[in-house]
């Protein structure tokens, strides 16, 4: 793909804290060596109650977001009501099935889908793979090239019941050490103020976090590492 | 082959209308009105599930009168039709006018064409920026639309009602005045309790890009006190 020029979205991750899920994303896309856009948001919300990440070709991942927003919107004005968290899941799944000839020829979508469970109040996550499987997530998962350092990284610092404070000190410490080790990954930008892209969805809705807020994070973690 | 005796055109257009008046007036009414901050659409419904006013876009909401079935269907289209042409060009290009025009066609097509006219009629209401810019649009069962200033009622005894509102009705009237004047029309001579009533607002000052909100009983109840 890179010989295509086609832009790629990299690292994005999830997992579960108090009030319910987090998901963060790193800003870089590239199309092979060069850095195709430095501020790319990966990390949506897919309704009130719900949000989206996405790794892969950032064409047609941008699109499966848009058209799995509108599905869900129009859903809820059609019937009344939201689909369910099962049943959204369930309907990206199929979206994702539906991609699968485009992903034989490379142009691989891999969302992770997170959000808060009305019925059943909680936090919920689910992640999938190029076929359209899915699969619940009880604690953190991540996707793209730098997932596994970003996954590394949660093994050591995600625990169950993490306050939103500490979460957030924990997606963009994953970030960072994800960006330090996968080229495809862009780090915090301190100097031209570009920063994850940091969701939570709780029992108030899905929210994104603060630029300021995250990049107290930020600085937090590299004046840790002595940067 | 059967003998079909000749009707003039006339009166085959004017049974249609009759028939189409009886069923619509059998129904209650809803009012439509321009308040301080946006539109309100506001109906006596018993039930809770089906809705006789609704969202279908960002700033658009709509309300129907009649047939729940008739109405309902035409509220799906408008929904659909609203959320492709969103999803095809932009948020920005779906117009309350445009989906005015389009249930004018279905409903002129249908009275024209089929068997038995639709027994509805539908406000489409929309707002935009500023106070004093939010469009209204009243389409009748034959297809003819007219573009509303200020207030209107449709169904059940529209006429009547449409003339009170007309005396009581004030453009900087609040959300609260609003739905208390709104409820005292609809409820003569038998007042309303706030259950039986379905309210929903398209609110211009709301932050969020989606303006439609259903009012709550207790909401209601509140304004009604």
């Amino acid at each position: 793909m890179a010989a295509l020029g086609v832009a790629q979205a990299t690292t994005v991750l999830g997992f579960k804290f108090a009030d319910g899920i987090v998901m963060a994303g790193d800003r870089r896309a590239t199309a092979g060596y060069t850095i195709a856009d430095a501020k790319m948001r990966k990390v949506f919300a897919a309704d009130d109650y719900s949000a989206i990440a996405i790794a892969g070709a950032a064409g047609q991942a941008v699109e499966l977001v848009k058209l799995f927003q509108l599905e869900l919107e129009h859903y809820e004005k059609i019937t009344g009501d939201r689909l369910s968290l099962e049943g959204k899941a369930n309907r990206l799944a199929q979206m994702i099935r539906g991609n699968f000839p485009m992903a034989l020829q490379g142009l691989v979508v891999v969302p992770l889908f997170g959000g808060y469970d009305e019925r059943q109040a909680e936090g919920r996550m689910f992640y999938y793979d190029a076929t359209g499987g899915r699969w619940e997530e009880d604690d953190y998962q991540t996707t793209g090239s730098g997932g596994q350092p970003a996954k590394n990284s949660l093994k050591k610092r995600w625990r169950a019941g993490l306050s939103r404070d500490e979460a957030l000190r924990v997606a963009v410490e994953a970030l960072i050490d994800a960006a330090e080790d996968d080229v495809a990954t862009g780090g915090p930008d301190v100097a031209r103020k570009i920063f994850p892209v940091v969701m939570t969805v709780s029992g108030s809705g899905a929210e994104d976090v603060d630029d300021d807020d995250v990049a107290v994070a930020v600085e937090a973690v590299l004046a840790e590492r002595g940067a | 082959m059967s003998f079909m005796p000749y009707v003039p055109p006339e009166q085959l257009m004017k049974d249609r209308s009759d028939y189409a008046h009886k069923g619509i007036a059998r129904g209650r009414s809803v009012i439509g009105l321009e308040y301080a901050d946006g539109l309100l659409f506001i109906a006596e419904n018993p039930s809770t599930t089906l809705h006789k006013i609704s969202e279908i876009y960002d700033r658009i909401a709509f309300a129907g009168v009649g047939k729940y079935s008739e109405f309902e269907e035409l509220r799906i289209a408008g929904i659909r039709l609203a959320d492709l042409r969103g999803y095809s060009y932009g948020r920005d290009d779906v117009k309350a006018r445009d989906l005015a025009n389009a249930y004018s066609q279905a409903l002129s097509t249908i009275f024209t064409q089929q068997m038995k006219p639709y027994e509805v009629e539908v406000l489409v209401g929309e707002v935009a920026g500023e106070a004093g810019s939010a469009g209204l649009y009243h389409v009748l069962f034959d297809g003819s639309v007219s573009d509303v200033q200020g207030s209107v009622a449709v169904g059940g005894h529209a006429d009547e009602l449409t003339e009170v509102l007309k005396q009581r009705y004030e453009a900087s009237w609040d959300l609260a005045t609003a739905v208390k004047s709104a409820v005292e029309i609809l409820g003569t001579p038998a007042s309303i309790e706030a259950d039986s009533i379905e309210a929903g607002v398209l609110d211009r000052t709301c932050a969020q890009r989606r303006k439609f909100r259903r009012l709550d009983e207790s909401e209601i109840a509140g304004f009604l006190t």
